[in-house]
């Protein structure tokens, strides 16, 4: 054997060996969960891909605030990606997958519940399962009083994305040109009274988020009682389940806003509709929204809650890591303070936002909970009983095929 | 040297028929990134299953056309009625910045005016309506696209009297005009009948663009368009950046039968160029003199002024929201000011503000040297090939998903997508067209005597173009760089794909928003993009006559 053929079969062991140890080493550097130190350090200097929903304004300007303590605290910084739709983001991260891009990703954090969580689950697109009870602020989140922070959906989350904020859907109505008297207090009711009201409701466009939302509270409305909509939905008890919420919806159909020849994007386009006396109801998944809105001088100060006695739809929303996070240390560090008690008691305040908190706020240190305690709630934001008792998501699957026949009734030009 | 005039045809020519290649290939279910490497007509069977594709094709094809209609029938009218007035002169100083405002930040300002809520309804109500609220009308998104055609003509029609504008003084305007006139036609029927075919043939690739524009068109139809459903170029782009990554391959056939729909709809058209050539025989060969065109000429003043006038209180209702506090129905004013809406808004703006400011400097910059360079170094006096010719139009002819679809496959492949560098090469493809377009003429036009004195000194052809030929084309250039710039800050497909959505320019944020139609941010960004190039425009109106201070000749 000549030198020079030592000198070759040496360097080809030393590159198999770098290429069969390369995936183990850098499963190495990236460090656990658990040693958040080691988390700590490896995020100084990372520059987050924030992926979330950027279509309101006091919701941005949160985010914004979020980067400026990220900056002042652990030196890493937060680029809001704002999306239209959260699919965007999912779209990116399985493109990737596909392209072979196991690392190095370009999104770091997402915003996301339901059915784009589900998605990600099923198609194996998210960081290691757990990872999210193992925030060290993970103690504060008050799992036994808010059962969905750990179920998606009807989904179990088993940590793989951590909990944000609390939602609940919420009608309002402008007090100066409507009484609440004369005004519809449930879904089912909408159809009846907008023969008399042509034009004064609309929803958002499915699948918009609150637009699919809407379709989800009549049917739980609507359903029979017999059809268990935590399960799947299947062929069968689709058709059974959505006859009725279809009937009212065609009903609904020419007396809605613009005679349901146009929907608004989103819950945000509504304020602008109600604040001019377009339409007479606005609805939304936070309670806070109208007083926040009342606070940007978007609505009308005459904005109060319009009472849902039989209840409304409830959720959690959450942010996840994928799989292949760049900046995954910076994205870790990001979702535990979303859940340390600075970062919620501001998202509370509905002078700012007014999104309820996932935390236990009787498990917080003193200071924390007064803080809490003290927070504006706003001339616009319900009571419990107002809103009326929560009604569990029903299972992921119901909304896709909703999405989809919703399309198919109405997405057809004239 | 020689390779000097091909870069800039190569910058645009090569990404795009990857792109195009990039795009095809999915539509036939080939894209190995996705295991995919057998050819099947799947993705078009898919296609062809969405519902209602036929009314969004539909309302492409009628957009493309009747955008490009109207507006030609309004610039034509125009120069028919006032070439050789002073009004000609002073609709070019108008209409030379309204062109800097970017399609969707004109888009915007149409929808604050006309919508139900809008400003005229507002100025009107109730003392001339009655309306308390806003009546309850589909003006904004209306299923015929009306709304959207109307937004889309306010912003081509001064594109194409620039262009004729360009064109005019190769022309024997003066004479033509005498001699109609000495044989007794009107004004208007005179210029149509002597001079609007050689005229038209000379901007007739510009018209094509329009089509191809309007037809293809995604900001303003997000804003002013239908949305159920959408036009097809629309509904491309969402099932492009769907989770169910299979509608990549339908968005890919989609995007193929854009291209077609496109091709339809100039095939329409060139129809209709040969039925209008026909008319216009038929009117001449009648004798008909129309000499009373006193109604008629003002009529096509007015209207381009109109709609001058009417992107202009646009913007102003702009002004308004931007500073807005509480402004509820039927007030005309709002009821209190507040910058809370620049304030929530300001820190957000510094990078998408910096991204857009650096891909338009960069990519004019750029694309001002490919093009001085093609220019300088092409023999003077022959007129460019008809290939590289096609190639600048190109990117202006073919519509965009066509080819940015499969370009952004290509720089996920190569993992640029999200850089400033793919993202300012991406540019260039739609800049340097208008670059071309903006310098040729001026080019051409310069007496080629003051090069031929300062060779025939002694001069080098290197020292004789810095000392002679820039100096004497400084106004052109700094016209085409203003265009140049806008057309970047424009850009909205291209930077939502080339940049990955980590690279969010103003245009890019203001549409996002358009979704949450929040009046006052929405404003804001609206303003913000139409100010950088605005102020360029201006730098470009005034810069010569503050440089040649001392040379009445090139001030003009």
């Amino acid at each position: 054997m000549t030198v020079g053929k030592a000198w070759l079969s040496a360097a080809l062991c030393l590159f198999g060996l770098a290429g069969s140890l390369s995936p183990a080493l850098a499963e190495n550097k990236a460090p656990a969960v658990s040693d958040w130190t080691a988390i700590e350090k490896a995020a100084e200097g990372q520059t987050v891909q924030w992926n979330a929903w950027g279509g309101a304004e006091n919701i941005n300007a949160y985010i914004d605030w979020v980067g400026e303590r990220m900056e002042a605290l652990y030196g890493v910084s937060v680029n809001h990606v704002r999306l239209s739709d959260t699919a965007e983001a999912v779209s990116r991260v399985l493109a990737e997958k596909a392209a072979g891009r196991t690392a190095n990703g370009s999104v770091d954090l997402i915003w996301i519940n339901g059915e784009n969580f589900v998605a990600m689950k099923e198609r194996g697109l998210l960081e290691t399962p757990g990872w999210a009870t193992l925030l060290p602020n993970w103690k504060y989140v008050d799992v036994k009083g808010k059962p969905t922070v750990v179920t998606d959906f009807t989904v179990p989350t088993d940590g793989l994305e951590s909990p944000w904020g609390m939602a609940k859907l919420t009608f309002w109505h402008d007090t100066a040109r409507t009484e609440a008297g004369q005004l519809p207090h449930s879904a089912k009711e909408i159809a009846d009274w907008l023969k008399d009201n042509p034009g004064r409701f609309t929803y958002p466009a499915p699948p918009d988020f609150i637009g699919s939302t809407f379709l989800k509270q009549l049917l739980v409305e609507t359903a029979p009682e017999k059809i268990d909509l935590s399960q799947p939905a299947t062929d069968e008890n689709f058709a059974a389940a959505t006859k009725t919420m279809f009937a009212m919806l065609d009903e609904m159909r020419p007396n809605l806003w613009r005679g349901g020849q146009r929907h608004p994007e989103n819950y945000p386009a509504m304020k602008a509709l109600l604040a001019d006396g377009e339409i007479d109801i606005l609805f939304a998944f936070n309670p806070g929204e109208a007083s926040s809105g009342i606070a940007a001088g978007e609505l009308p100060e005459t904005v109060r809650p319009l009472p849902f006695p039989a209840g409304t739809l409830g959720n959690s929303h959450f942010v996840t890591v994928p799989f292949n996070a760049a900046n995954r240390e910076g994205a870790l560090l990001l979702a535990n303070f979303l859940i340390s008690p600075e970062a919620q008691i501001r998202k509370e305040n509905a002078e700012l936002w007014g999104d309820p908190t996932v935390l236990d706020v009787a498990s917080l240190p003193e200071d924390d909970r007064k803080a809490f305690e003290s927070l504006p709630r706003g001339p616009a934001t319900p009571s419990p009983e107002q809103t009326g008792p929560v009604i569990v998501e029903p299972h992921a699957s119901w909304q896709d095929r909703l999405e989809a026949e919703w399309e198919k009734r109405y997405v057809v030009g004239g | 040297m020689r390779i000097a005039p091909l870069l800039a045809l190569a910058v645009i020519g090569l990404p795009v028929t990857a792109g195009l290649a990039g795009t095809v290939l999915p539509a036939f279910g080939f894209l190995p990134a996705l295991g995919r490497e057998t050819f099947s007509l799947e993705p078009f069977r898919e296609l062809f299953a969405a519902p209602a594709l036929g009314d969004s094709v539909r309302l492409s094809l009628v957009t493309g056309l009747a955008a490009a209609l109207i507006s030609l029938g309004l610039a034509g009218a125009f120069t028919a009625a006032a070439t050789g007035t002073p009004a000609f002169e002073r609709m070019r100083r108008l209409l030379a910045p309204l062109l800097a405002v970017p399609h969707a930040a004109a888009a915007f300002a149409f929808a604050f005016l006309i919508a139900p809520s809008g400003l005229i309804l507002r100025l009107l109500s109730p003392w001339a309506t009655g309306f308390e609220r806003p009546p309850n009308v589909l003006v904004i998104g209306d299923p015929a696209g009306l709304s959207l055609i109307a937004g889309l003509v306010l912003k081509e029609t001064p594109f194409l009297i620039l262009l004729i504008l360009a064109a005019l003084p190769q022309m024997p305007t003066t004479r033509s005009r005498q001699l109609a006139a000495s044989l007794g036609y009107g004004r208007m029927a005179g210029f149509v009948f002597l001079q609007w075919q050689p005229l038209y043939r000379q901007i007739r690739l510009g018209v094509l663009a329009v089509i191809a524009f309007s037809s293809s068109v995604i900001d303003v139809a997000l804003i002013l368009g239908p949305n159920l459903p959408a036009p097809l170029s629309v509904r491309l782009a969402q099932w492009m950046v769907d989770p169910d990554l299979s509608l990549r391959f339908m968005a890919s056939a989609g995007a193929v039968l854009q291209l077609f729909v496109t091709m339809a709809a100039i095939l329409c058209w060139i129809g209709l160029e040969w039925l209008g050539a026909v008319l216009l025989a038929g009117l001449r060969d009648r004798g008909l003199r129309f000499a009373r065109d006193a109604i008629a000429r003002a009529m096509a003043v007015g209207l381009p002024l109109a709609t001058a006038l009417l992107l202009i209180l646009g913007i102003l209702a702009l002004f308004l929201w931007c500073c807005a506090g509480f402004w509820p129905f039927p007030d005309a004013l709002p009821g209190n000011w507040t910058l809370r809406s620049w304030r929530s808004a300001w820190p957000r703006l510094d990078g998408p503000l910096a991204t857009t400011m650096i891909a338009a400097i960069a990519s004019t910059a750029i694309g001002m040297i490919l093009v001085v360079l093609r220019l300088a170094t092409r023999p003077s006096g022959r007129p460019p090939a008809a290939l590289s010719r096609g190639v600048m139009w190109l990117p202006l002819l073919l519509p965009q998903v066509g080819f940015l679809f499969g370009l952004q496959l290509l720089a996920i492949r190569t993992g640029t997508d999200g850089t400033y560098g793919a993202l300012i090469l991406s540019h260039l493809i739609f800049v340097i067209p208008y670059l071309m377009i903006a310098l040729q003429d001026g080019w051409a036009a310069l007496d080629p005597r003051y090069e031929r004195v300062a060779t025939a000194l002694g001069a080098s052809p290197l020292r004789t173009f810095f000392a002679i030929r820039l100096p004497l084309m400084t106004n052109a250039l700094l016209a085409a760089f203003a265009i140049g710039f806008a057309v970047s800050v424009g850009q909205y497909l291209t930077t939502v794909l080339i940049g990955a959505g980590r690279l969010p320019t103003l245009t890019t944020e203001a549409v996002a928003l358009a979704a949450g139609d929040n009046r006052r941010i929405i404003a804001v960004y609206a303003l913000l993009q139409t100010m950088p190039p605005l102020i360029l425009f201006a730098i470009a109106a005034i810069l010569p006559t503050l440089l040649w201070r001392n040379r009445r000749a090139m001030a003009a």
